[in-house]
């Protein structure tokens, strides 16, 4: 079966193609060069549209434990949004935390065609993968959370040879079926377990004598040595803290050019000016990132409404449970391994400090040069669903939309941002780095988030208007793997996506202390933590892609 | 040729048979019979051991091929105006296919155990609570407190598993573990050991429980308590387990829903949750829900994360709708507002259906005896003993994937269900 897509714009960063009219050809399911001759099965016309790679969140919270808690937490939040059967598709629900197949039709009718969950819990890795499986329409990937396990901490307190560590982050990729390394609040889940409500950058972990800086010093290592694409993807200390825009200076100073992606960094980015004591720490930030190339990160944008934030950073979340809104909340102590802390929120435009949080998000997105090396996130559900994506894409493009949006918040935090002297607005070229082509080489997907030959049919269509929130809202087609899944904004084949991993190589060695810790500690057996390909591919429900990885350094 | 049975002996085996799942079992399987030979509690061994009798699939009480029975079911679901799915004791394959079925057929789904599981999600749905799972407890409580229901009784390894557990990672910082039980009669046979320190109990009847937990939170909160007891506790021993409470590192409040005797008893977990939040002001604590048993909390995450909500979901109206009052089953059939019933059990033949006249589709362990002749019956196998499953831990972080022993061909819940919707 030759497809063909005739006479769109095509925005793909990744070959280097700025809105110039291309033919693109699609057979099996894969991008190919224009035939030499040859019958095309089917023709797409799409003069005056816009053409990009499907695109890529590769930070959202989509599968696992705490998800569910909050799904279970929140009818009232269901209740508002129910998702009727339809046609082709399943019932659910949407809003904050949706129903797993509402959230991978919805993203599907944004036109994402793959997703990832960033703070999979090895302990709760099968639970996670099973949500993912029950999301359908985009492929889907997890990072595996290491930093506050106690197998990890015992290794960094002995002084474990970095070999051994390396053994143990390649490990966890391959038994948690992960593509990348998570850590959030490095050792800090772990030092709340220990009743520490803090833990900067260089305070010590009482039990261990660590610090934070030397856990994300040796993961962030160990993930570049083991040739894993994406770096160590990192939740800092002192989330949502006034005050922590200097912990994020020290962290992106201290890495000595490691390579990291510091995650959500609006909520790392508060100062403490004001009178409030409450400031926005967005243009340090982005002057730090864009003299250090060994970091990205992406933005963890807030918009204002009812959402529920959901993160393994159960010593900050604890102490965000004083603005659950509504007031009921979950923390969790898990497995010695991580936690989790479930709270739901409510960001109010009139707060000053919920509209600050809202122009710092902005202000990092247009003070950040290089959009290769930030991602448009809200950390999904955190700082908005997923859902407000498009709303998100026009505040960047949209100077004027920006500055009427502007007019409406708290008029203090109004005033105490630069937003509205930032005259800069994103290109589509841009935005298709950003959603596209710059999460997909981050991740080191292959043959994912562009159009050259080879890559595969995951392709986003829309029209090329000028209310941008409108275009990105509703595409006019989304293909996957090279067929047509959504038209007009509506599903019209429901697929299945892969699941993305890599498996870096690993000295086997380290399954003997494995097996010994899991026997003496554990309550699950080290053979039964381990997740099979057989549970991801589930009677062919599901399928694997293993990423390749660099050459062990 | 005759076949003689050779053993096979099975390692590392999960068991299904209560919400702790535990996974270091040692099964031999002899032909179709299993016995359990190492780390097996008194409802692994009932459950591995039991005898499975040879039935037949049966539509209104005549034998019948597999393919005739699917077809009567889903011939009964199709001119079924409002099914109930109820029961749901199941794997996680079992849930997706009856939630896909419920949602097919506009119906309405509750699992067995809904009513006790559901006095924890009122509590989440509330206020919410800060809760531990069993490594972290097994490691890192220094202070066990159970509350009001005999867990030994209900997960017979519990203790040995969690409380008397020979080494724990933190043992060189820790005191020995004081162990509470709040309520009378409560077995304490396995709260003995090297680590364990103290057992106290304030032994109170057991519906009110209740009454001595709030007293405590009273106490905690420096609010005063009118007499020199309640319950029968004496309030200095209340006074003292708050003391005990805010002394320790790390305490857990453990307790079983279903084994809660207090009336309204999602009360008791307020208070226990009450409890732990006032302590976390100062120290660490924690709550642990046990439970979980028949797939409880495999059904209410599966609903949870395809519906958005716990089951007691229907999708009479195309989406679904949480009603844990309107939704209950046994209230669905006493009202006479259901025209069929879809009973889902695969783990204990005692899981019977209600007695009802509603035509109901029975799918079930081959021992079932059912107070009515089901007009479908469909025998099928065990999770982790019949066929490979997946089953969701009671502390809802863990999962485990279970084993297929080959005990027998019986199909899983899964598949004949997905034979019914394709059927439909």
């Amino acid at each position: 079966m030759l497809i063909k897509l005739t006479g769109g714009k095509v925005y793909d960063p990744a070959n280097g193609i700025d809105g110039e009219i291309r033919d693109i050809y699609i057979e099996d399911g894969v991008i190919v060069a224009a035939p030499a001759e040859g019958r095309i099965d089917q023709e797409y016309p799409l003069h005056g549209r816009v053409v990009m790679a499907g695109a890529i969140d590769p930070h959202t919270h989509i599968g696992g434990g705490k998800m569910t808690i909050g799904r279970l937490m929140l009818p009232e939040d269901h209740r508002g949004d129910p998702v009727c059967r339809g046609h082709l598709t399943r019932a659910g629900c949407g809003h904050a935390v949706p129903s797993t197949l509402t959230a991978g039709y919805r993203y599907a009718e944004m036109g994402y065609t793959a997703c990832f969950e960033p703070a999979m819990l090895p302990a709760n890795a099968r639970q996670a993968h099973m949500e993912m499986a029950d999301t359908p329409m985009v492929d889907k990937g997890a990072f595996a959370m290491l930093g506050s396990d106690d197998f990890f901490l015992r290794q960094l307190a002995a002084k474990d040879d970095i070999e051994a560590i390396k053994d143990y982050v390649a490990w966890t990729l391959h038994a948690t079926q992960a593509i990348a390394i998570k850590v959030v609040n490095p050792g800090g889940i772990s030092a709340f377990k220990f009743n520490q409500r803090q833990l900067d950058l260089d305070e010590k972990h009482v039990h261990y004598g660590i610090t934070p800086r030397d856990v994300l010093l040796t993961l962030s290592r160990a993930v570049k040595e083991l040739g894993v694409t994406h770096p160590l993807h990192v939740h800092g200390c002192n989330l949502g803290v006034p005050g922590n825009v200097e912990t994020t200076e020290n962290t992106i100073i201290g890495m000595n050019g490691l390579p990291v992606h510091l995650t959500h960094i609006q909520f790392h980015s508060y100062g403490t000016e004001g009178d409030r004591k409450f400031s926005s720490g967005a243009a340090r930030i982005a002057e730090l990132i864009n003299s250090h190339k060994n970091v990205s990160i992406d933005v963890g944008q807030v918009l204002f409404g009812q959402t529920c934030t959901a993160s393994g950073d159960s010593m900050r979340q604890y102490g965000n449970t004083k603005s659950a809104n509504p007031n009921k909340w979950v923390v969790m102590d898990i497995e010695c391994d991580a936690g989790c802390g479930v709270v739901p929120m409510r960001y109010r435009d009139k707060s000053f400090v919920n509209a600050l949080q809202w122009a710092i998000g902005l202000e990092l997105f247009l003070l950040i040069d290089d959009p290769w090396r930030i991602f448009l996130t809200t950390d999904h559900p955190n700082g908005a669903p997923f859902t407000f994506y498009p709303h998100l894409i026009r505040l960047l493009m949209d100077k004027g939309f920006r500055n009427d949006m502007m007019q409406k918040i708290n008029p203090d935090a109004a005033n105490s941002s630069v937003l509205a002297s930032l005259d800069r607005e994103y290109s589509l070229y841009e935005v298709a780095i950003m959603t596209r082509a710059g999460p997909a080489r981050s991740l080191g997907l292959k043959n994912r988030g562009h159009l050259g030959v080879g890559a595969c049919g995951d392709i986003t269509v829309y029209q090329d208007i000028a209310d941008r929130e409108a275009m990105f809202a509703t595409p006019v087609f989304v293909f996957k793997n090279g067929e047509l899944v959504v038209k007009g904004g509506r599903i019209v084949k429901v697929v299945q996506g892969a699941t993305h991993v890599a498996r870096p190589d690993f000295d086997r060695g380290i399954e003997k202390s494995l097996r010994r810790y899991f026997e003496r500690y554990h309550t699950v057996g080290f053979d039964n933590f381990k997740l099979s390909d057989d549970e991801i591919i589930t009677d062919g429900r599901g399928s694997l892609v293993i990423q390749p990885t660099a050459a062990r350094a | 040729m005759s076949e003689v049975a050779t053993a096979v002996e099975f390692d590392h085996v999960p068991c299904p048979f209560c919400g702790l799942v535990c996974d270091d079992l040692q099964v031999v399987r002899t032909g179709a019979a299993l016995k359990v030979t190492k780390n097996g509690c008194s409802l692994a061994v009932t459950g591995f051991e039991r005898a499975l009798p040879a039935t037949s699939p049966q539509v209104g009480g005549r034998d019948v091929s597999v393919q005739e029975a699917v077809a009567e079911a889903a011939r009964l679901i199709r001119k079924s105006s409002s099914p109930l799915y109820g029961g749901l004791s199941t794997d996680v394959a079992g849930m997706r296919a009856v939630m896909s079925l419920a949602d097919r057929s506009r119906g309405t789904l509750d699992h067995a155990f809904s009513s006790a599981f559901g006095q924890n999600m009122k509590v989440l749905q509330s206020a919410g609570w800060i809760t531990s799972t069993l490594t972290e407890t097994r490691n890192r409580a220094d202070v066990i407190v159970i509350v009001g229901s005999d867990v030994h009784a209900l997960h017979p390894r519990f203790f040995e598993r969690i409380v008397r557990a020979d080494t724990t990672m933190f043992e060189e910082t820790d005191k020995p573990l004081t162990v509470v039980f709040i309520g009378e009669g409560l077995d304490q046979s396995a709260a003995s050991g090297p680590r364990v320190g103290k057992v106290v109990t304030l032994p109170c009847p057991l519906h009110s429980v209740d009454e001595v937990m709030g007293a405590l939170l009273a106490r905690m909160r420096g609010n005063k308590v009118s007499g020199d007891n309640v319950a029968g506790v004496p309030l200095a021993a209340i006074e003292g387990l708050a003391k005990t409470l805010s002394d320790a590192h790390y305490s857990v409040l453990v307790y079983t829903p279903a084994g809660l005797h207090t009336d309204d008893s999602d009360l008791t977990v307020h208070a226990i949750c009450d409890v732990v939040r006032l302590l976390n002001k100062t120290t660490r604590s924690a709550g642990l829900s046990l439970g979980g048993d028949e797939g409880a909390t495999t059904a209410t995450s599966v609903c949870g994360w395809q519906s958005g909500f716990p089951t007691r979901v229907s999708f009479a109206s195309g989406a679904p709708d949480y009603d844990p009052i309107t939704n209950e089953l046994p209230r669905k059939l006493a009202g006479n507002e259901s025209d069929l019933l879809v009973w889902l059990a695969s783990y204990s033949p005692d899981l019977a259906p209600p007695d009802t006249d509603v035509p109901t589709i029975l799918l079930a362990p081959p021992a079932m005896t059912p107070p009515n002749a089901p007009a479908v019956f469909i025998p099928v196998g065990t999770p982790g003993l019949d066929h490979a499953g997946q089953l969701i831990r009671c502390d809802s972080v863990v999962s485990l994937h279970l084993r297929d022993l080959g005990r027998s061909k019986n199909p899983s819940v899964a598949s004949v269900l997905t034979a019914i919707e394709a059927a439909l």
